[in-house]
């Protein structure tokens, strides 16, 4: 491998993890919002798949792809307040739930769908940031989506809302110490209910980056476990947003090798490097799990710390 | 204080003044049973108001009806003379009334600071932190003891947790203060302190307070007036510095019959049985819980341990139980290396009363039978041919043990969990305690009991002893270890680091010891 060979390589990770990443940053921070209430929610995937399918058909619909982005925002909403209200019912458990959501909003998608599969929908514009540069990869890579910055800035508010805002103590209050909430006064089975829908919300709309960006089209086989994965990314990040876009960064990256190296003509071991996000979450899961720090910043009241 | 000066400091504007409150004719019924029965108390403006009772003698239920969590059946709260509808705990906080729970209410994640702005009413959307600190810092200063303001809750004591919760209803400008029995985490030390600041205010008038106690000495010590009640109905008040424990002690357990406690056999000295030899085991998250406890008890004496709960005794007993590995460090009995395992505690006769037996000595929706069976059941007679469990000599056995040790149940077939505290725990003795027993750890074996259970637990302990069995004893309780142990250690840290024969020490060197120093 030569030094440009391997620019190129590092060039496409880069723009690879950038692309790949804002589908599982919106589903962390969702996940991250939601789980900080003191409830998992693992049916994020489908909300990122009927999300998906919402905002093609609403972009192919409307004509307008941000429109659509709003669309699956409310899709992913009205399957968070559905889950959030059926985990308020007496002995539900949320991540029994969570996995029947799963099911439901990619069953969802995968009925009302079919007729967008064929028809092109207009996509979202990527911020051309690399066109300065003269040189064609950079460019291509540096194709940055929007939805991205939006992300990133989401993650840095909400750190600082979990800090400095009324609600976001009330939040981490309420999952750390239901009892202290409910002495306090504050509704609990509320708090989650919101959370949860607008965590919700937040995945729906990683699903309209993939149907509307990238990979850029409405089909069954679009998602490939991001949903799931952020969960694990969540745990990973310690419930911090700001560590979640880092967290989602990695797992861009590492989804990135296989057509990173294909774009130089290594097409050795393609399979092994789509897995490599897969591996990545297996390691990820097992550290942690032995991270002793970890236990501490976990959310007191999620049923898988209790 | 004649019906006009009430009346008088009724209609006064009394804003920062520390209010009277008196309940009328509470009743609150629980299907079956009546918790509370026309309990009328009356808590005079700027006093220190003791109520005492049993467990179970409705204390709880008086106080979560002033609270609003429970909506009484008949009665009416009266502050200041005036009747308040208190609907929930939000009602109760908007007219000034707080309250102190056993456990805390505190959130684990956040710091003190964010603890206390979150608590206010008036929490802004946006808390600007820079404007915020000073003014905390500025109430911090002119409170009687001090938390600090940046450490994330977990990381406090018991101690500074239970100040961090009283400074929040002050903080919250709350003027009548109801504790529940406050000072069960805190070093004899900083209950003193504590309950003695407290007093102070009360005494100028800022608050009014209404502790919940079993602890007569504390009563006598700090308060000025109290209320006694058994079986929901209010038995008698007066004044605690003029009233004798005697009189106190027979308000509250009324006319029962006490079993007599087993006398003290005086052993001449006897080899070790148990030895402790450095053990050493982490908590959950890798810190070490107990370092290098070193520590021998010979057959015939009681060990007592003290020590403010979170000391590391939980670990220690979990890690005697084989609930909690060991990192470091060795267990000998009679000698031999003892490994927590169900063959060695038989082989070497090793039993045990761990704290909340529902949870870690039995299987709560398993019946009482095969709940007393758990040390036997694979032996002869309830097993045949190693492997065959016969029912019929299970169910003698555990009716055996039901009369002998008088565990009320339905039957032996109920659930445990269907069984009162008192009651699982003489089940759970009635297992441990019914053959031979070389060694016999025991764990707040007492705790939330009525007064006679803890007669009799007490006198089973006792009888164990003076049979020759190694009693260790971990209790939250000082009182309970200075009357039944013959030697005291104190756990503080983690570790032993005190231990005196029980007629060279006193409740001061320990609970000064208890603190850590």
């Amino acid at each position: 491998m030569t030094g440009a060979d391997l620019f190129i390589v590092m060039i496409a990770m880069v723009g690879g993890a950038i692309r790949v990443s804002t589908p599982f940053m919106f589903v962390a921070l969702g996940e991250c919002l939601t789980e900080k209430s003191g409830r998992i929610n693992l049916g994020h995937e489908g909300n990122l798949v009927l999300g998906a399918m919402v905002a093609y058909a609403g972009s192919y619909t409307t004509g307008s792809p941000w429109l659509g982005v709003l669309m699956a925002g409310c899709a992913g909403l009205v399957l968070g307040a559905m889950h959030g209200w059926i985990c308020k019912l007496p002995r539900v458990n949320d991540i029994a739930v969570g996995i029947a959501f799963m099911s439901f909003g990619t069953g969802l998608a995968f009925f009302f769908g079919k007729p967008y599969i064929q028809p092109s929908a207009p996509r979202l514009e990527a911020i051309p940031l690399g066109d300065w540069t003269g040189n064609s990869s950079v460019a291509q890579a540096l194709q940055v989506n929007p939805l991205f910055f939006v992300g990133i800035a989401l993650a840095v508010f909400l750190w600082w809302a979990f800090r400095n805002m009324r609600w976001g103590l009330i939040l981490r209050m309420t999952g750390d110490s239901a009892a202290s909430a409910k002495a306090m006064g504050v509704s609990v089975d509320l708090v989650r209910l919101l959370a949860t829908a607008a965590g919700g919300f937040l995945a729906g709309v990683g699903g309209a980056f993939l149907s509307l960006f990238y990979p850029g089209s409405w089909n069954e086989g679009l998602s490939s476990g991001q949903g799931l994965m952020a969960v694990a990314l969540v745990i990973f990040a310690r419930w911090d947003p700001v560590r979640c876009v880092f967290a989602a960064l990695l797992f861009g990256a590492a989804g990135a090798i296989g057509p990173s190296l294909q774009s130089i003509g290594i097409s050795q071991g393609y399979y092994f490097f789509n897995a490599a996000p897969y591996i990545l979450t297996l390691f990820i899961m097992i550290a942690s799990a032995r991270s002793k720090g970890a236990a501490r910043e976990a959310p007191g009241e999620l049923s898988i710390v209790k | 204080m004649s019906a006009q000066m009430i009346a008088d400091t009724a209609t006064a504007p009394t804003a920062k003044r520390a209010p009277s409150l008196e309940t009328a004719g509470m009743t609150k019924i629980f299907g079956p049973l009546v918790a509370l029965d026309g309990v009328s108390i009356r808590v005079e403006a700027g006093s220190f108001h003791a109520l005492l009772g049993e467990n179970g003698a409705g204390k709880s239920t008086l106080v979560k009806c002033i609270m609003g969590f429970y909506a009484a059946d008949r009665g009416a709260v009266l502050l200041d003379g005036r009747e308040v509808d208190v609907k929930s705990p939000r009602d109760a906080r908007d007219l000034g009334i707080g309250m102190v729970y056993q456990h805390f209410t505190l959130v684990p994640c956040l710091t003190a600071a964010e603890n206390l702005v979150i608590s206010r009413a008036d929490a802004p959307t946006i808390i600007d932190w820079k404007a915020e600190m000073p003014k905390l810092e500025a109430f911090m200063a002119r409170m009687p003891f001090q938390v600090p303001l940046d450490r994330q809750v977990s990381t406090l004591s018991a101690g500074e947790k239970q100040k961090l919760e009283i400074l929040k209803l002050l903080y919250l400008d709350q003027r009548f203060l109801i504790l529940d029995e406050p000072t069960s985490v805190l070093t004899p030390g900083e209950a003193d302190e504590v309950l003695g600041l407290l007093g102070e205010m009360a005494a100028r008038g800022e608050i009014t307070v209404l502790m919940i106690s079993h602890k007569f000495r504390e009563v006598k010590a700090f308060c000025d007036s109290f209320t006694v009640l058994r079986r929901g109905r209010l038995t008698g008040s007066g004044d605690a510095r003029t009233a004798t424990v005697a009189e106190m002690s027979s308000m509250m357990i009324g006319d029962t019959e006490v079993r007599e406690r087993a006398e003290r056999v005086m052993h001449n000295d006897r080899a070790a049985v148990l030895e402790l030899a450095g053990l050493c085991a982490e908590d959950e998250e890798g810190r070490l819980a107990i370092d290098r406890v070193n520590l021998k008890i010979r057959s015939g004496e009681i060990v007592g341990i003290a020590g403010v709960s979170g000391n590391g005794q939980s670990a220690l007993v979990e890690a005697l139980a084989g609930q909690r590995p060991l990192s470091d460090g060795g267990i000998f009995i009679h000698g031999k290396a003892f490994e927590p395992k169900r063959s060695d505690f038989d082989r070497f006769k090793v039993f045990g009363l761990p704290e909340e037996p529902l949870k870690n000595a039995t299987v709560p929706r398993m019946s009482v039978a095969e709940n007393m069976a758990f040390r036997a059941f694979d032996k002869p007679p309830m097993t045949s041919l190693g492997w065959w469990l016969s029912p019929g000599p299970m169910r003698r056995k555990a009716e055996e043990l039901i009369s002998r040790y008088r565990v009320k149940t339905t039957s032996p077939d109920s659930p445990i969990e269907a069984l009162s505290g008192g009651n699982v725990q003489r089940a759970v003795l009635a297992r441990e305690l019914s053959g031979e027993v070389d060694v016999l750890i025991v764990a707040n074996p007492c705790f939330g009991l009525d007064f006679a259970s803890v007669a009799e637990i007490r006198s089973q302990i006792m009888e164990q002893r003076n049979r020759g069995a190694a009693v260790l004893l971990v209790s939250e309780d000082l009182d309970e270890i200075l009357e039944l142990s013959d030697r005291v250690a104190v756990m503080s840290g983690g570790t032993i680091s005190y231990v005196s024969p029980i007629g060279e020490t006193d409740r001061n060197t320990i609970g000064q010891h208890m603190a850590g120093h």
